[in-house]
């Protein structure tokens, strides 16, 4: 029945284009638990899993819930849950736990303020929750960033697709505008091949060996084995996967860098400055990670300042910190949370700093 | 003429290496697990979450498929591969603190929302591979490495009845609790065992066995001494029996 959508334009919000998307993905299997601003996500889905005959469980909290994605995973479902900030911080552990299990989860965090319970306006104080996390040990999660409900579609069918080519669990990473915005979006069939999973997936032991899926590694060596490879992985993530959008950079003098919803009007204020006579381009991260930190670093070798606004106090500035490594100015206009900076004082911003 | 009269079940893997300490009792209750697997057919079916404390070595000893879950999430692991296939096998083995204290919102959800898998507590009243800490199922006056003086309500309030709790559960098809002090108590272990993994079978509902169970090793006793403790002391606490049965008559 999902499929009766392919093909038209219809008006929705985020929220229900990342659930839709995820129903044409494929996935098999959604556990979650709601929080404000995300929970249309688990509504749509409870009616449109259940019509599909795929299974829809309201899981007792989000530890739970992410848990269940990863039980599913390890036989080779396409399993997701969604949650936000607060709630994702109960995840942690999991989250950990699937990156070296090499699960591949699938997990929507659409971020609200923080710190603790915070509230549910938009925020992007989860930059580091996603790209660093708070699990133990050492480990990466693929990291997708949409601006736009259409993004919001085609970066949910891209994370059920890198979490099962890499077996990585893979976070969508919305804010709460985002996921509450309406725009008009097209579905598309579902793009990518599906991955097989034959050579590891727990079906049950029927003429092979058993599998097991763990993390406890009692032996050092095979544990530091076992790490490097999963490195070598990310590196080849790094290679295949970085994706980004940038115009206006090639003469710029400055570069303004936002990820998310408010690179909307970050978008908006280049093109401002741009006619007001300023050399400004506009560089906007979509994979945080893998980060675009090879093409920041080309860009460095020309641009005297890099301008990284976000709706935190600096979170991803570090990357470009560290991808720049002090070859141009980096320079920083935040606000905690709340709305996107508006495009005026974005602007009043850069021409001071110009 | 030779009669075999010692077999290995075909369900434990050939190149097992036993790892438990001697004495204790998760020997016996793995092994009654691997009988029943074999008995029902179930071994190449099956998919199980593996927990944490001494229980994760059972992929170690059994030939099934396993992922290992987080500490107390083995039901929550269960339910994701049990909906995301229905035709499996899939069952917990998990210590009294991965189900009942860490785990026990994980355990009792399972319960309550009637998830058709089957699960087994190990209860020996102590956290047994950090070294002999107070649990949840720790008795009172029960002296452990964080109740040195001895388990009292006042600092330390109750031990969990665990199967009681799993029975007043809706979704609950099974619940018994069982010890493994002697050879009938073994037998009606194994019994209870398989009833569990039947109900899940047959679609009824959530299957569950509590066994009561030794840990020499923190409990500073040789094996007769806790097997007498399981006799004298848990069971007086812990009374085994049958607490819920949906395909009894008399329920």
């Amino acid at each position: 029945m999902a499929e009766l959508t392919i093909g038209k334009k219809i008006l929705t919000k985020g929220n229900y284009a990342i659930a839709h998307a995820a129903v044409l993905a494929g996935c098999e299997c959604y556990f979650g638990y709601p929080i404000t601003p995300q929970s249309e996500i688990g509504e749509y889905l409870s009616v449109k899993m259940q019509e599909e005959g795929r299974a829809f469980v309201c899981a007792e909290s989000e530890i739970s819930a992410i848990n269940m994605v990863m039980g599913a995973c390890s036989t080779g479902a396409k399993a997701m849950t969604s949650s936000s900030s607060c709630a994702v911080a109960l995840m942690q552990e999991a989250i950990a736990c699937a990156c070296t299990d090499e699960l591949p989860v699938v997990l929507i965090s659409v971020m609200r303020g923080g710190p603790g319970l915070g509230y549910i306006y938009p925020s992007q104080g989860d930059y580091n929750q996603a790209t660093i996390t708070g699990g133990n040990g050492d480990f990466r999660t693929i990291v997708l960033a949409p601006s736009t409900v259409q993004e919001c579609v085609d970066l949910t069918y891209k994370a059920f697709h890198l979490a099962h080519k890499y077996r990585n669990p893979t976070i969508l990473l919305a804010d709460g505008l985002m996921g509450q915005m309406m725009e008009p979006v097209e579905f598309k069939p579902y793009p990518y091949e599906e991955i097989d999973n034959s050579d590891w997936a727990l079906t049950g032991a029927k003429g092979r060996p058993a599998r097991s899926i763990k993390s406890l590694a009692v032996d050092a060596d095979k544990q530091c084995e076992h790490i490097k490879n999963l490195f070598a992985k990310y590196k080849k993530i790094e290679e295949n996967e970085t994706e980004w959008e940038e115009f206006d950079t090639e003469d710029a003098d400055i570069i303004l860098m936002s990820f998310g919803s408010p690179s909307r009007g970050v978008k908006s204020a280049v093109k401002e400055l741009r006619k007001q006579g300023l050399k400004v381009g506009f560089f906007r991260p979509i994979t945080l990670f893998p980060f675009p930190s090879k093409r920041l670093a080309e860009l460095a070798q020309k641009v005297k300042k890099f301008v990284v606004i976000e709706i935190n106090m600096g979170q991803m500035v570090r990357d470009v910190r560290l991808a720049v490594n002090g070859a141009a100015e980096v320079e920083q206009i935040n606000k905690p949370v709340g709305a996107p900076i508006d495009v005026e004082t974005i602007i009043e911003e850069v021409m001071r700093m110009s | 003429m030779a009669v075999q009269t010692f077999k290995i079940p075909e369900s434990i893997k050939k190149d097992m290496k036993y790892s438990f300490c001697p004495g204790c009792d998760h020997g016996v209750a793995v092994r009654l697990v691997a009988e029943v697997l074999d008995e029902l057919g179930l071994r190449e079916n099956t998919v199980a979450p593996a927990s944490i404390g001494c229980s994760v070595c059972l992929y170690n000893f059994l030939d099934v498929d396993m992922v290992e879950a987080p500490h107390g999430r083995a039901l929550a692991s269960a339910t994701g591969i049990k909906r995301a296939h229905p035709e499996k096998f899939v069952f917990t083995y998990q210590g009294d603190g991965d189900f009942a204290s860490i785990g026990l919102a994980e355990s009792l959800h399972a319960a309550l929302r009637g998830e058709k898998v089957s699960a087994i507590c190990i209860n020996n009243t102590t956290y047994g591979m950090t070294g002999g800490q107070m649990g949840p199922t720790s008795l009172i006056g029960q002296v452990t490495t964080t109740s040195t003086m001895g388990r009292t309500v006042e600092n330390y309030g109750y031990p969990i009845k665990i199967a009681e709790h799993v029975a007043l559960c809706d979704g609950t098809a099974y619940s018994a609790r069982v010890s493994l002090d002697t050879v009938a108590n073994i037998r009606k272990a194994k019994a209870a065992i398989k009833k569990a993994f039947e109900v899940q079978l047959k679609g009824l509902g959530f299957g569950f066995v509590e066994i009561l169970s030794t840990c020499p090793t923190n409990w500073h006793m040789t094996p007769t001494q806790a097997h007498e403790r399981v006799r004298n002391e848990m069971m007086k606490v812990f009374v085994p029996g049958v607490y819920k049965d949906i395909t009894a008559n008399n329920q």
